[in-house]
């Protein structure tokens, strides 16, 4: 076996070692990239931005832990935004582990927003979020088509209640609350083909203005509906938190985990090259 | 009786709610509401047959002492004490207080959140392995797909100074123009695909959802 | 790093044995991955059947015949025509019998009907027409080159779009042989098809590795914790499992060598 074989069978767990090793270092040493934010997640900030107090918008937490790192960070920073504009937030889940998650965030939330805090030069002051007044979690429900049908034309006929089992109807946020006829926007964060579903029967029936947060893996999917207009925003992946974060100025963990991405895409770049030298190399030495 | 009758009501149910769409008269809109309301029911129910397959072959695993059945006590012992602590240890059956118990929400954030997440970070390592051994510049289609790849991983990169600027244009470009273009093309095959088998399953020429006799 | 009280330390630090059992993997399938597997898989269908449960069959059905008596099947409540949803459901289970899982084609039937109905028109609106509207959109020729090649807005890249989505639907169809003029734009089809999947694995790597991203910083915070707050015998805690993770395979790897050298002999 020459040189140029070698540079193409490597065992593949040199390559996991070496992939975990640069994210560990990148890890561990501080320092930061530069986010330069684009049209599709500006469009979501600026939507969110120049909605005024009280309005509402409706947050979709449609994914499981396994897609956490990237979505999460979107729904902190988009929620946190929210909260303090002072808009108020409907949460509903429509994957199977995405109530835990929904309740963590709102957990979470009601923490930071008791801390005064600067976003973007303008200063707000800490307060107590409250259950039915800024907010409400609806809960989960099976079937994310129907529900989205359903919810198009009552939010009580799948949910009579909350998450916590508290009647819609005794929540005063929900009161005059129909459907989404009430609900400025629906900002929908999905590892999966519930996007597809809010663009086809949630966006597509009721006609409610619709934004997608996405995992990587369907970040490249989606923009038809962008330039349809059956989307006003897109936000892929872990870039996309990112974007979001620096546009809210709330630096979080997708800010700090686009620094270890970085190496990490290089030294899969490299890795791709030394493959591929390897190969065209020994395609000439066979052809010689 | 047994496939007639399921075949005449999937017509019926199906046909129904074409039509609803088109004549959304606030009688159609009330079935329309009722059934909706009617669904979400019978589907819970539908769900329960996974939970309970899972059991019976955790059990029968143990009861026959296959190979590595000691886990299917775990499995078991996990279901369990999951449900013993979301019915708030017996106390609230009919109330949703389970939902705060405390080694409720631990056990999901402590022990689901950390198991999934981690499970799925290992396909960070198998996509670097793959990308290595497949992504091979074979023929001008495979170079075509490499450079998109690169160009769409490089596009955050601010090492490569002028070079990254471009690069970043030219991610945008390519994801809102022939990305674009090829995306779009898949999903109007995907709806007309999807159209094309409701009716298949509407009229009755698909029935693999029967079962067989 | 904010301060942490002992109890969830030791959860977190649970998590973090968790999260390393699971990564043993990439080295080869061993005992503590397996452990973890199935440990999720019952905590996953737990939780499924709580939220099911709590957010499903008691909102939706409990709580709307509740005013009724269970020895009448809540005929006699407010709203007894949840009942039938509840029959239909029951229904369901007979799929498990041979001699009755007949009767489970009829709820399944309900559901096919309206799933399919309500398909129909709106993949058909949203997926294909408007779609195919914003294809056929008129191309701007006075500003065909707009602000430069890389315009996603000049008529260029209008025109791109429509032959490309023409040509990448035209890759799929077969009822038409694809030669002459019709191979080029199969050609042309599968050339954008190409940028498209090439697109879609540049996300995909990026997707995946934050996921790991997420782990490490999950591990990071949790051995700061471990460093800093060592009066609490967190830091114990932490060299503690690692030792005994690291010895355990240790152990593993070396009664497999010695087996393996056993059956050899």
């Amino acid at each position: 076996m020459n040189i140029f074989d070698r540079m193409m069978s490597l065992d593949r767990r040199w390559v996991f070692l070496i992939l975990a090793l640069v994210c560990v270092i990148t890890y561990v040493w501080p320092f930061s990239i530069p986010i330069r934010t684009t049209h599709e997640v500006e469009s979501i900030y600026n939507y969110v931005d120049t909605l005024k107090e009280n309005d509402i918008i409706f947050l979709g937490i449609d994914y499981d832990p396994n897609a956490l790192a990237e979505l999460h960070p979107m729904a902190y920073a988009i929620a946190e935004h929210a909260f303090r504009k002072k808009l108020r937030i409907i949460f509903v889940t429509l994957s199977q582990n995405g109530p835990g998650m929904a309740d963590q965030a709102i957990r979470d939330l009601t923490d930071s927003l008791r801390q005064d805090k600067v976003y973007n030069g303008v200063e707000y002051k800490g307060r107590d979020l409250v259950n039915g007044v800024d907010y409400v979690f609806l809960g989960y429900k099976p079937y994310p088509g129907l529900v989205i049908l359903g919810m198009g034309q009552n939010f009580r006929i799948p949910f009579p209640t909350d998450y916590y089992g508290t009647p819609l109807d005794s929540l005063p946020l929900m009161k005059g609350v129909l459907n989404y006829d009430q609900v400025k926007c629906v900002i929908d964060l999905a590892a999966g083909n519930v996007a597809d579903m809010w663009v086809v029967y949630g966006a597509g029936r009721y006609n409610v203005p619709l934004a997608l947060g996405m995992t990587g893996v369907m970040g490249a999917d989606y923009y038809p509906y962008l330039n349809s207009g059956q989307v006003f925003g897109l936000m892929g992946g872990l870039l996309g938190a990112a974007q979001y974060e620096k546009l809210s100025d709330n630096s979080g963990p997708a800010i700090d985990g686009m620094r270890i991405q970085l190496y990490a895409h290089i030294i899969i770049i490299l890795f791709i090259l030394m493959g591929n030298i390897g190969f065209l190399m020994s395609r000439r030495e066979k052809r010689v | 009786m047994k496939r007639q009758l399921p075949l005449v009501l999937v017509f019926v149910f199906g046909i129904f709610m074409i039509i609803q769409y088109f004549v959304p008269h606030e009688s159609s809109e009330w079935i329309y509401e009722f059934f909706l309301d009617w669904i979400y029911i019978i589907g819970i129910f539908a769900l329960a047959l996974g939970i309970w397959s899972l059991i019976r072959v955790s059990y029968d695993k143990i009861k026959y002492r296959r190979p590595n059945w000691q886990y299917a006590v775990i499995t078991l012992a996990g279901l369990f004490f999951m449900i013993w602590y979301g019915f708030d240890y017996g106390r609230h059956f009919f109330s949703a207080e389970g939902l705060r118990n405390y080694m409720f929400v631990s056990f999901f954030e402590y022990i689901l959140i950390p198991i999934q997440a981690t499970m799925f970070s290992l396909l960070a390592f198998f996509i670097a392995s793959a990308a290595y051994r497949a992504f091979r510049a074979r023929s001008a289609l495979a170079t075509l797909l490499l450079l998109a790849a690169l160009i769409i991983m490089l596009r955050f990169n601010p090492y490569l100074g002028s070079v990254g600027n471009y690069m970043e244009e030219m991610a945008i470009w390519l994801l809102n123009v022939p990305n674009l273009a090829a995306k779009r093309a898949i999903i109007i095959g995907v709806g007309l695909g999807i159209v094309a088998t409701s009716l298949k399953v509407i009229l009755g020429i698909e029935r693999a959802y029967l079962g067989r006799d | 790093m904010e301060a942490m009280s002992m109890g969830t330390f030791i959860w977190t630090t649970l998590g973090a044995f968790l999260t390393l059992c699971i990564f043993s993997f990439l080295y080869q399938d061993n005992p503590f991955y397996k452990l973890a597997e199935h440990l999720v898989v019952g905590v996953s269908a737990g939780y499924f059947v709580i939220i099911l449960w709590h957010n499903g069959l008691q909102p939706n059905l409990f709580d709307r015949l509740n005013d009724g008596n269970w020895y009448l099947l809540w005929l006699d409540s407010s709203k007894p025509w949840y009942m039938i949803p509840a029959i239909l459901g029951v229904m369901m289970w007979t799929r498990f019998s041979r001699k009755w899982s007949w009767i489970s084609r009829w709820p399944i039937a309900l559901y096919m009907g309206i799933a399919t109905g309500v398909a129909v028109p709106l993949e058909m609106k949203n997926r294909v027409n408007v779609q195919l509207y914003s294809t056929m959109k008129d191309i701007e020729w006075g500003s065909f080159l707009g602000n430069g090649l890389l315009d996603g807005g000049s008529g260029l890249a209008e025109l791109i779009i429509f032959l490309g989505t023409v040509s990448a639907l035209f890759y799929f169809f077969f009822s038409k042989e694809h030669t002459g003029v019709f191979k080029g734009v199969a050609r042309f089809g599968i050339w954008i098809l190409m940028i498209g999947f090439g697109a879609s694995f540049g996300y995909t790597v990026m997707g995946r590795i934050s996921l790991f991203v997420q782990r490490i910083q999950y591990l990071g915070d949790w051995t700061k914790v471990a460093w800093d707050d060592v009066s609490s015998g967190a830091f114990i805690v932490f060299w503690f499992i690692v030792i005994t993770i690291f010895g355990i395979l240790a152990f593993y790897e070396i009664i497999r060598f010695v087996n393996k050298r056993g059956t050899q002999a």
